[in-house]
């Protein structure tokens, strides 16, 4: 399965970033280019609970695929949430089941954010994605 | 800023946490743990371990005395005037339970139990659940500006409606000292009974049960350098007698019939099953080692450290303190930065503080946070220690700004 265009830039350049402060910079970068949630978006039921930063996930199904929209009131943690868009966007429940995503951060340098006892909540926000997939099955 | 301490080096992870270029300053959440403990656990369990209280059998002797030793030696820590006053928990959460199951019976409809705003998780919902219970009202005390429970407001809500009042001595998220003395000898006066949560104040200073007046008095092994698992529950033997039993199980037992039984007193009848003998044993070394030290150096110490601490945090601009700290640890949040990303930032530079509500999530609200970063110290954190958390600290903000 080849990487959404997007998703290989992202790699690219995480691979390039030399030390914690790149990575940083570079999750600043990706996170300001979050599409906007709507504040009707940002609501009790959007909200991924499990993390001490205010954390949306908003998905929904479109022509077969998958469409989420995420967001956060903190800036490294938008950036996580991009790096998690760029990966799963518009991908199949199939695709997005057989995915690894402890693999797609891992490559990115980004394993150690994935920890359950991280507060920025990637963890629950992965975990919320996977529980609204079997929702949808 | 070199002020060094002459204890580091008695705790071994310290050293192993530099080589993983981790600063840990996070010792309010859980203490590192000295030698003298870890030889202690090793001794045990390549002795020979073995139950306490059943068996007649050497091994089992040999534990039981050990056991009983640890309970010796946490009474004559906090000045308990008999080792039988000393029950261990699990914890302090299992301790405050504890009480708040075994002092149940004694509370009717439309009494009152006075808590503080301050509190930690542990020491307010064990109460609000038995409120809810047995339909009693939970009088929140408010705290002032500084952080501390205010004393004219308490002394007018501590009433004879009062039946309990149960209140931190160290606050775990601000660092101050609550005004412990005429808090309790009001609400005794008002024949309340009184719980203090020791978990954070027993770690810093010496304290007397006895001179402090309360009731119940509970702690948490690992925060005092010792292991998790154990905790403790100081009660005056009046208080104590007053206590149900409320976990039922082996060793607690004087009598037992298929359908009826009867129970030991404090401390052995709120020991049901078998104890965690080990972090039992571990604790005596933790208060053994602590008992060797010089406690006015590490008095003078973490009190300098503290300072330079504060120092730091005023010196930078758009640092908002909460309350006014004095001693062990300070909370703070920065103006227009989310503390999620300093804490990701000072994570990634390896310094380890905690970010979030540090269980005290109605504190936080109160003070219209969602969060805060809490920088908290041993007596085995040094000058090199604050540092560079300030040069990690000042690094990330760059990178936000
Ligand atoms: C003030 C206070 N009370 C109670 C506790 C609970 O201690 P434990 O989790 O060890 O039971 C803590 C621990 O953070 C605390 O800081």
């Amino acid at each position: 399965m080849s990487l959404p265009s997007q998703a290989s830039q992202a790699l690219e350049s995480f691979t390039q970033a030399r030390g914690w402060e790149q990575r940083a910079r570079l999750l600043m970068q990706w996170g300001e280019r979050l599409e906007p949630l709507a504040d009707s978006e940002k609501t009790e039921a959007n909200r991924v609970h499990g993390c001490e930063s205010l954390v949306w996930l908003v998905a929904r199904q479109q022509d077969g695929g998958w469409q989420f929209k995420a967001s956060s009131d903190a800036r490294l943690l938008r950036g996580l949430l991009a790096m998690l868009l760029v990966r799963v966007q518009g991908l199949a429940s199939d695709e997005l089941s057989a995915l690894d995503l402890r693999e797609w951060f891992t490559q990115l340098g980004l394993e150690r954010q994935l920890s359950p006892s991280r507060s920025n909540g990637l963890h629950a926000v992965l975990q919320r994605m996977a529980e609204l997939q079997r929702q949808a099955q | 800023m070199f002020q060094p301490s002459p204890w580091r080096a008695d705790f071994p992870a310290i050293s192993a946490l530099q080589r993983q270029h981790q600063t840990y300053l996070d010792s309010a959440a859980t203490t590192q743990k000295p030698q003298a403990l870890l030889d202690a656990l090793n001794h045990y369990y390549s002795h020979g371990a073995a139950n306490v209280h059943r068996a007649q059998h050497l091994p089992g002797a040999l534990a039981t005395q050990a056991f009983e030793g640890s309970r010796d030696k946490v009474a004559a820590w906090i000045n308990a005037a008999q080792a039988r006053q000393i029950v261990f928990t699990h914890g302090a959460t299992s301790a405050l339970n504890l009480l708040a199951y075994g002092l149940e019976w004694r509370f009717e409809a439309g009494d009152e139990i006075a808590v503080s705003a301050l509190e930690h998780h542990a020491n307010l919902l064990p109460w609000q659940q038995l409120a809810q219970r047995r339909n009693l009202k939970l009088v929140v005390l408010p705290v002032n500006q500084l952080g501390r429970i205010d004393l004219d407001q308490a002394l007018q809500l501590i009433g004879p409606r009062t039946r309990l009042l149960a209140v931190s001595q160290l606050s775990n998220v601000l660092g101050t000292w609550q005004p412990l003395e005429p808090l309790l000898s009001h609400a005794r006066a008002q024949g309340a009974l009184t719980v203090v949560d020791g978990a954070q104040g027993v770690v810093h200073g010496r304290h007397d049960v006895q001179q402090l007046g309360c009731d119940f008095y509970v702690f948490s092994g690992h925060k005092l350098y010792g292991p998790e698992g154990v905790g403790v529950l100081y009660g005056r033997e009046s208080a104590l007698a007053l206590l149900r039993h409320w976990q039922f199980g082996g060793e607690m037992v004087q009598q037992a019939d298929y359908q009826s039984a009867s129970f030991r007193p404090a401390p052995l009848g709120f020991e049901a099953g078998t104890p965690p003998i080990g972090a039992v044993i571990g604790l005596g070394a933790a208060l053994d080692y602590l008992a060797s030290l010089d406690a006015d150096a590490i008095g003078r110490h973490e009190a300098a450290l503290h300072q330079s601490l504060l120092r730091g945090l005023a010196e930078r601009e758009g640092i908002r303190v909460l309350g006014a700290p004095q001693a062990a640890l300070a909370s703070f949040v920065i103006e227009g930065v989310h503390n999620a990303d300093i804490a990701h930032l000072l994570t990634e530079q390896g310094v380890a503080v905690r970010a979030g509500h540090h269980c005290a999530m109605p504190l936080l609200k109160g003070l219209g946070l969602e969060g805060a970063i809490r920088v908290s110290l041993g007596l085995y954190s040094d000058g090199d220690d604050v540092q560079r958390f300030f040069e990690a600290l000042d690094q990330g903000l760059e990178l936000l700004r």
